[in-house]
C-alpha cells in the first residue's frame, strides 16, 4: 500500500531505537544510553540533537551511521528509491549508504596515516566515481573556503592542529552533496571566522534539500542553523 | 543515483576442519563481494590460518561449502571440481601471499624470474614482454630495475615482500589470500608495505581476505572483520562497528589491550 499524498517523507526515520552498553570487561555492567528513541528529520531541516554532556547525543548520531549497533529499532533512511534500515542492513548495504546518501563529520578527524589533506578530502568523490582531478578541484575549492594554508594541502594532517584537522574533516565531509549530514561538534575548536564558514556550509546543505542532525555545543551556532531541538534525555540507570 | 545489485564474489558455507580429533575452524559462513576486503582477526591458534587454507583451496575442508564466481565459468564449488581446474583456478584468478616470503618466493632464481615465471605459467611465452611486465611489477612495488638480476635473497624482508606481492599480482588476479604479510617487519617497513598494499588494492579493485593480529592493519586496510576464537567467528562486521562498539567479551578484550586504533 502506497501513500500517494503530497505530505514530504522523512529523510531519516528513527524508530523506537534502543542502545545499551554491556561492559564484559567491567564485570558485564550494563549502561543503558536510550530506549524508545522516535525522530523523524526532513529534507532541508536541521534537527539538533539537544542534551547534558554524557546523554547519548554522538551515541545516537554513531547509531545513525550504523557506527554503533543499537539492540533494537529501526534507522530507516532514504536511500535513492529505496529505503534502508541501518540497524538491520548487511555491511554491504551500510556502505552503499555511507557512500552516496550520508556523510558523518565525527568530532575528531580520525588520519589516514601518511595521506595527504587533499587526497583526503577528495577521496570520499573518487570513491563514488567523480574524475580524480574533478574530486580535487572541489577539494581545494573547500580547502581554500575554510583557511586551510595551501602549503598543508601535500601534507598528512598528523600534525595538524586541532582546529586544522577539525577543518579538514569538515571539508572531507561536505565533499559529496549527501542527502543525510550528521555533524558531532562541527563548529567546536573553531575560530568565529572558520565557525561562521562552516555555518554557511549548513545553511547551503540545508537549502539543497539535506537533512542535517547536528550537536552544537555553542548556542549560538544552534540557533543560526537549527529548525529545532530534539532532547536527548539521560536513561535513569536502574539497579540491576 | 544508480546502485547496481552485485553477486558476490566468494560464498562461504559451514566451513569446518578438523584436525584428527583437534578443532581447526568450525562453521564459518560470509559472502564476500567484488572490491571487498575482510580482515580476520583472532587470537594465536583460532583457527586463522586454517580457514584461509581452506578458503584457498589449500586444505580440504572436513564439512562446509566454498563457492568462487569465477571470470569466465560461472560459480564453481571449489572442492566439487577437479583438482587441474582448481589448480588453474588459483593461478589465474587468486593470489596468495605468505606471511614468511620463503614461502611465497622460489630463493633460487632472479627477482626477475620470481615474477616471470608465473606469467608463463598462465601461457605468457614471449621473453621481451615477460621482462618487461617484471620490471613494470617491480617498478610499481617499489624495487628499482637494476635489483631484476638479484636473487630475493639478497633483499631486505621487506623488499622480500613486496616482491612476493608483485609476483602475485602479475596475473591480475581477482582475489588475493593474505596470512599476517606484515607480520615480523620493522614497523617503519611495515608502513610502507601497507601504504602499497591500500594504493594496490583500490586501484585494482581487489577482494582480499587478510589474517592479522594488528588491529592498526585491520582498520587500515580491512571494510569487515571477522574475529575469531577457539576455531569460531565470534564476532563480525564492519571494521569500524568492530572496533568502536564490540560487544563480544573477547572483541571488548582484544580491543580494550590495544592502547588506541
Ligand atoms: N563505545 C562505547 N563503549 C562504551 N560506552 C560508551 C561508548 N560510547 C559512549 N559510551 C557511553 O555512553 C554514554 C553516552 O555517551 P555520548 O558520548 O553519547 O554522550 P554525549 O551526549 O555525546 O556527551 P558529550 O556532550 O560529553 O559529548 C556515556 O556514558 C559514555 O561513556
Ligand atoms: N597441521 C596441523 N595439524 C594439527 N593441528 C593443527 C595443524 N595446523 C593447525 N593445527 C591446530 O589447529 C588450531 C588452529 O590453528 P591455526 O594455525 O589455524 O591458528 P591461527 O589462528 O592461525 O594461529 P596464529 O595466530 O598463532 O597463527 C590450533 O589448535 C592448531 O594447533
Ligand atoms: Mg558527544
Ligand atoms: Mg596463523
Amino acid at each position: 500500500m502506497t501513500n500517494q499524498t503530497n505530505a514530504p517523507r522523512p529523510a531519516v526515520s528513527v524508530r523506537d531505537l534502543e542502545k545499551t552498553f554491556v561492559l564484559h570487561t567491567q564485570g558485564g555492567a550494563r549502561l543503558p544510553v536510550f530506549a524508545g528513541l522516535t525522530l523523524d528529520v526532513f529534507p532541508g531541516e536541521c534537527v539538533a540533537l539537544h542534551g547534558p554532556s554524557g546523554a547519548g547525543k554522538s551515541t545516537l548520531l554513531r547509531s545513525l551511521y550504523a557506527n554503533y549497533k543499537p539492540g533494537s529499532g529501526q534507522v530507516l533512511v532514504r536511500h535513492g528509491d529505496s529505503t534502508v534500515d541501518m540497524v538491520s542492513a548487511t555491511p554491504h548495504q551500510i556502505l552503499a549508504v555511507r557512500r552516496h546518501t550520508m556523510g558523518y563529520v565525527s568530532q575528531f578527524l580520525r588520519v589516514i596515516p601518511r595521506v595527504s589533506t587533499l587526497d583526503i578530502v577528495a577521496e570520499p568523490l573518487i570513491t563514488l566515481g567523480t574524475a580524480p582531478e574533478e574530486a580535487r578541484a572541489r577539494a581545494r575549492a573547500l580547502l581554500t573556503r575554510l583557511r586551510i594554508a595551501e602549503r598543508l594541502w601535500s601534507l598528512a594532517p598528523a600534525t595538524f592542529s586541532g582546529g586544522e584537522q577539525q577543518r579538514v574533516n569538515i571539508a572531507r565531509g561536505f565533499s559529496v552533496p549527501y542527502p543525510v549530514l550528521l555533524l558531532d561538534e562541527p563548529t567546536a575548536s573553531l575560530d568565529a571566522a572558520n565557525r561562521a564558514t562552516v555555518l554557511e556550509l549548513i545553511t547551503e546543505a540545508k537549502q539543497r534539500g539535506a537533512a542535517v542532525i547536528g550537536i552544537f555545543h555553542d548556542a549560538d551556532a544552534r540557533a543560526a542553523v537549527a529548525d529545532r531541538l530534539f532532547d536527548v534525555l539521560p536513561v535513569p540507570s536502574q539497579a540491576a | 543515483m544508480t546502485m547496481i545489485p552485485q553477486t558476490p564474489l566468494l560464498r562461504v558455507e559451514g566451513l569446518t576442519h578438523y584436525y584428527g580429533s583437534r578443532l581447526g575452524c568450525r562453521d564459518v559462513s560470509f559472502d564476500l563481494y567484488p572490491g571487498e576486503v575482510l580482515g580476520i582477526v583472532g587470537e594465536s591458534g583460532s583457527g586463522k590460518s586454517t580457514l584461509l587454507s581452506c578458503l584457498s583451496a589449500r586444505q580440504d575442508p572436513s564439512s562446509g561449502r566454498v563457492l568462487y564466481q569465477s571470470r569466465h565459468d560461472g560459480e564453481i564449488d571449489l572442492y566439487r571440481v577437479s583438482e587441474p581446474r582448481r589448480r588453474l583456478l588459483m593461478r589465474t584468478e587468486w593470489g596468495i601471499v605468505h606471511q614468511n616470503p620463503r614461502d611465497g618466493l622460489r630463493m633460487t632464481v632472479s627477482a626477475g624470474a620470481n615474477i616471470g615465471e608465473r606469467l608463463m605459467a598462465v601461457g605468457a611465452r614471449h621473453y621481451g614482454d615477460i621482462r618487461d611486465q617484471a620490471i613494470d611489477w617491480l617498478g610499481r612495488v617499489e624495487i628499482s630495475d637494476d635489483r631484476t638480476d638479484d636473487l630475493p635473497r639478497t633483499f631486505s624482508g621487506g623488499m622480500q615482500q613486496r616482491l612476493q606481492i608483485a609476483r602475485n599480482l602479475v596475473t591480475q588476479p581477482r582475489l588475493i589470500f593474505m596470512d599476517e604479510p606484515t607480520g615480523g617487519l620493522d614497523v617503519s617497513v611495515q608502513a610502507r608495505l601497507l601504504d602499497l598494499l591500500r594504493g594496490l588494492v583500490s586501484s585494482l579493485g581487489l577482494s582480499v581476505i587478510i589474517v592479522t593480529h594488528d588491529l592498526a592493519v585491520a582498520r587500515l586496510l580491512a571494510h569487515r572483520l571477522m574475529v575469531m576464537k577457539e576455531g569460531q567467528v565470534v564476532e563480525t562486521g564492519l571494521t569500524d562497528q568492530v572496533l568502536d562498539d564490540p560487544h563480544h567479551p573477547y572483541t571488548q578484550l582484544l580491543v580494550s589491550s590495544v592502547l588506541q586504533v
